[in-house]
Order: structure tokens, then sequence, then C-alpha cells
């Protein structure tokens, strides 16, 4: 069965990020000129507008900076057997921001600026998701 | 900054009516607002020569409009790819377009099969491109989800509560109530609020708004043709359009914005009260965009009627009730009388300004303050009469 949820559709900019993903590596971007970190992927450096971007490892560490809990499905036949979910806002160490999952604890576990680590989930054989658990035991 | 004080006004409002299911297509409740709106002001379609919308999700092109209420010669056409941030900004548009000289009446409408089509809240497709890959994949998909998220952020800097964000929807249906226009004119408890379904913690069923099939037209004008026009002209005193850094990529993205617990109108309140020449407390009635009971908060603090993070007190005690010192959303909003993408709090606020609000009128209203969007950009005018 094929799965049903979405996927990421790859664009050369977001390539990078998806492919480490895959092999167990969350990656930034940080500008080669002015230093910058930044999250979603871009071309251009939204503070000094650089082209030239190096690709740095995340040490995939980072607090919940907000959460919502995801209790009616939509589309209903395709998060029916997942409610209730956490998404969260996750302030990466590094300085940004990125959207995942909080796993491995219920809804109730999570609180502002709990402490989070990555998680590497492979949902088919091309997309790697990275997630997020409590750095501490629940 | 926006320099045409008082210089443009409405002269007429069109609405369908707002229901779950139009069975008509969008083209046809557009047209149908619009040949209303003109009919209102006294005007005829060949006066018409300049038309302004958005179309976020369903829509249909000006040009479509125009062709089929006979317009002799559109001279402007725009569809902003925008959603209900540009709910007063395609009317601010239209001033500029007139004031330009690229037309000379001009309408503004949206109109959409809210529920029975395109539903705003139903999900994405499940390709998730652009910014989406980042957000889609996790199950963060729709808007009362995008939002949830801001509202956590509130809740966790200044402890903002259910019971504020449900006096909000409280106090929305109770007009509502007292408006024929409204899709719900049942009773609301706040024991019916905190009772609602939780959909997407914290928000529950009763904190976002209505999906309508429906459509609103707002016809401006120069403010001296609109004095020799069948209503009374309501004038554009103000209006702003913008955000802060990082907007986002599209409407849903707020991955960079810098605070969650503050939205657009913090940006844009310098810009609107100079532009009007007024301040929060000259306004008479306010007609907040309330897609979401949260929003509403922010756009208070933003705009400068309370302080940061006390938006959540304020709402409480009545004071935005009909009888309160700040009567707001006196036709029920988007919560409560339908979901016309925020271009129906227009049409109440000219209501309220010619006093043609019945039994929901605000007695003595001179000013009203209406607000378009909730995240990262929107609008906002202020209207008197």
């Amino acid at each position: 069965m094929s799965y049903p949820k979405p996927l990421p559709v790859l664009d050369p900019e977001t390539r990078p990020f998806w492919e480490a993903c895959r092999q167990g590596r969350l990656l930034l971007q940080c500008c080669a000129e002015c230093g910058h970190p930044r999250f979603p992927p871009t071309r251009f450096c939204s503070r000094c507008n650089s082209a030239k971007c190096e690709w740095i490892e995340s040490k995939g560490e980072g607090t919940v900076f907000s959460w919502i809990v995801v209790r009616h499905p939509v589309p209903r036949d395709v998060y029916a057997q997942d409610v209730p979910y956490v998404v969260a806002l996750v302030e990466l160490a590094e300085g940004v921001r990125i959207p995942s999952n909080i796993v491995e604890c219920t809804p109730e576990d999570i609180s502002a600026g709990m402490p989070v680590k990555v998680v590497f989930r492979p949902v088919t054989a091309d997309i790697t998701l990275p997630l997020f658990e409590p750095t501490k035991a629940i | 900054m926006y320099s045409l004080r008082d210089k443009y006004a409405i002269s007429g409002v069109g609405w369908t009516d707002y229901s779950k299911d139009s069975g008509r297509t969008v083209r046809s409740l557009a047209s149908e607002a619009c040949l209303k709106a003109i009919g209102d002001a006294g005007l005829s379609v060949k006066d018409i020569d300049g038309f302004v919308s958005f179309n976020f999700n369903d829509s249909v092109p000006a040009i479509s409009v125009a062709t089929e209420i006979g317009v002799p010669a559109a001279r402007y056409a725009n569809d902003f790819l925008s959603g209900g941030n540009a709910a007063n900004m395609i009317v601010l548009t239209a001033a500029a377009v007139i004031e330009a000289g690229l037309a000379e009446n001009v309408v503004c409408y949206r109109a959409m099969n809210g529920r029975s089509g395109f539903r705003l809240g139903g999900g994405r497709d499940l390709s998730a491109y652009g910014i989406t890959q980042f957000t889609a994949p996790f199950g963060w998909i729709t808007y009362p989800q995008a939002m949830a998220m801001w509202c956590r952020r509130h809740m966790i800097e200044y402890g903002t509560n259910a019971e504020q964000l449900g006096e909000i929807a409280v106090t929305f249906r109770k007009n509502a109530m007292l408006n024929e226009r409204a899709m719900q004119r049942e009773p609301m408890s706040m024991d019916d609020y905190m009772n609602s379904r939780m959909i997407v913690d914290p928000f529950r069923m009763y904190d976002i708004c209505l999906e309508t099939d429906g459509a609103c037209a707002v016809l401006v004008t120069r403010a001296e043709r609109a004095r020799d026009l069948a209503q009374k002209p309501v004038y554009i005193s103000g209006g702003a359009y913008g955000g802060g850094p990082d907007q986002g990529e599209d409407l849903f993205d707020a991955i960079r914005w810098p605070d969650h617990s503050h939205n657009y109108a913090k940006y844009i309140a310098d810009d609107l009260w100079k532009s009007a020449g007024m301040g929060p407390s000259d306004i008479d009635v306010a007609e907040i965009y309330d897609c979401f009971t949260y929003s509403v908060i922010m756009q208070l603090e933003g705009l400068g009627f309370c302080k940061e993070g006390e938006g959540g007190e304020f709402v409480r005690g009545g004071r935005i009730a009909r009888d309160g010192a700040l009567p707001m959303n006196t036709a029920g909003g988007l919560l409560s009388e339908g979901y016309i993408h925020g271009l129906n709090h227009v049409i109440e606020a000219v209501h309220q300004l010619r006093g043609q609000a019945g039994a929901r009128q605000v007695a003595g209203a001179e000013t009203c303050l209406t607000t378009a969007g909730a995240m990262t950009c929107g609008s906002a005018m202020v209207l008197r009469n």
C-alpha cells in the first residue's frame, strides 16, 4: 500500500536537506558571507542577500517553542488512526525553528521549552522525516 | 502612508445569501453581490469601470464578472492572490486606482463556495510542494492547525485562557442572533463553548470560523460623487496594509515569524492611525477579523486598544458587547455571521455608519474600524460617516 500522507516534493534548494535526512543527518543552511543560519532552505540569505551558503549539520537538539494537539483528523481518512498527534515548532540550538512532530510521549507530557532531540523516521524508500522526542525520559 | 483621507467613500454594498450549499456558480454569486452594490448606490452597470478582488482559494476572475453583468469597458481589473489579509486592502486599492485615474467607480468583491466547493479548512494536495514540504508531511495542514500554534504562544507568554477566547465567541453569537444574514443564530452559552469539541488543542470548534458559500461587494467612488448618490456616504478616513519581517512564503507559513503572540496588527498600527488622524479611543464600533477567536486578541493588542498580553482580559466583562465600551463584530463576525473572507465585516461597518443595522445598531456610531487578516500580514481601515 502506498504511503497515504503528504510527502515532500524536493526542489533544487531543499534536495540536500531531504537527502541528508535519509542518511540520518539534519542539515541547515548557513550563509557563507555573513554566517546567518537559516531554515527553511532558500537560495539567498535574507540578511545579506548572498547566494553563497554552506550546509551545516545540526546537533538535532532544541526546545519546544509552541505546539498543537491535533484531535480532529483532516483529511479524515488520512489521519484517523493518528489522532491525537502533536505538531510542534522546535527551536533548534543553532537558532532556527523547524516544524515537526513530537513522538515517544503523550500530548499531556509536552510543555513550553521542553528539551527535544531529533529522531529519523523513514516513511518511504526516498523520504525520511526528522521527528523529535523528549531528551529526558518521560 | 495612505494620504487620501476622506477623499473616497463606500457608496454601495451588496451581498448574497450566506449558506452551506449555494447550488450556484461562484461567478453568479459574485455577479449578484456586485449588481446589488451598484444598485444600492443608485448607479448603473454602465457607470462601473473597475473591479478588484482576491482569490486565495475559490473565486472567479474580475473580468468574468464584468462580462456577466455587461460592463461596457472595464479599465481596471485586478485579482490579488491573497486571503483574508486583503479584504480591506482591496478597498484601499480601489481608492488608489481612482486617484491614479485608472478607473472612476470601482467594485471590490469576494465570492466563494467556501463550504460546498473548495473548503479552506479541508486540507491540501497531498503532494507537498514549496514551503508546504516542511509542514504538511507532519500533519500540519489546515488553518485552524496553523493558528492554534500561534494561540499556544500567547497562552505560554501571557496565560491567555479558554474563558477569554470563549467570551469572544459567545459575544459575537449574541450579535448574530439579531442579524438576519447570519448563518449561526442559535444561542451559545459559555458552557456550550467550553463543551464544544476540541478540534486542535487549544482550539475548540467554536474558536473556528464558519465555512460559507456567498459573496460580498463594496462600491468605491470619489467622496464628492458619493454625496450625490442614493446612500449616505461612508468615508474611508485611513487605512494600512502590511506586516513585519519574515511574513513567510505563503499565508500558512510563519516558521520564521519573530513572535507568534503578535501578528501583523502591531506593524500597521502607526500607519493606520496616522492616516486616519485618529486613535483607538476615537473608534465607536470595531469589526475585527475573527477567522479564529484568538486573532481578535492579537489585533486588539497590536492596534493599541490594550497593552501587549492584556487582550485576553480586555475582552472580558462585556467590554466588547453591543452595549459595551467597544462594540465589536456587531453582525456576528466570521465566527457566527459567515466567512466571506472578511469583506462581510466591511458591509456591516457600512450598515452601522449609515444607521441601517436594525436591531443591532450601535446608537450614534460615527466611526468604525475594520480589520482583515490574522497572521503575518493584513489590512485595516478607519471608516466614518
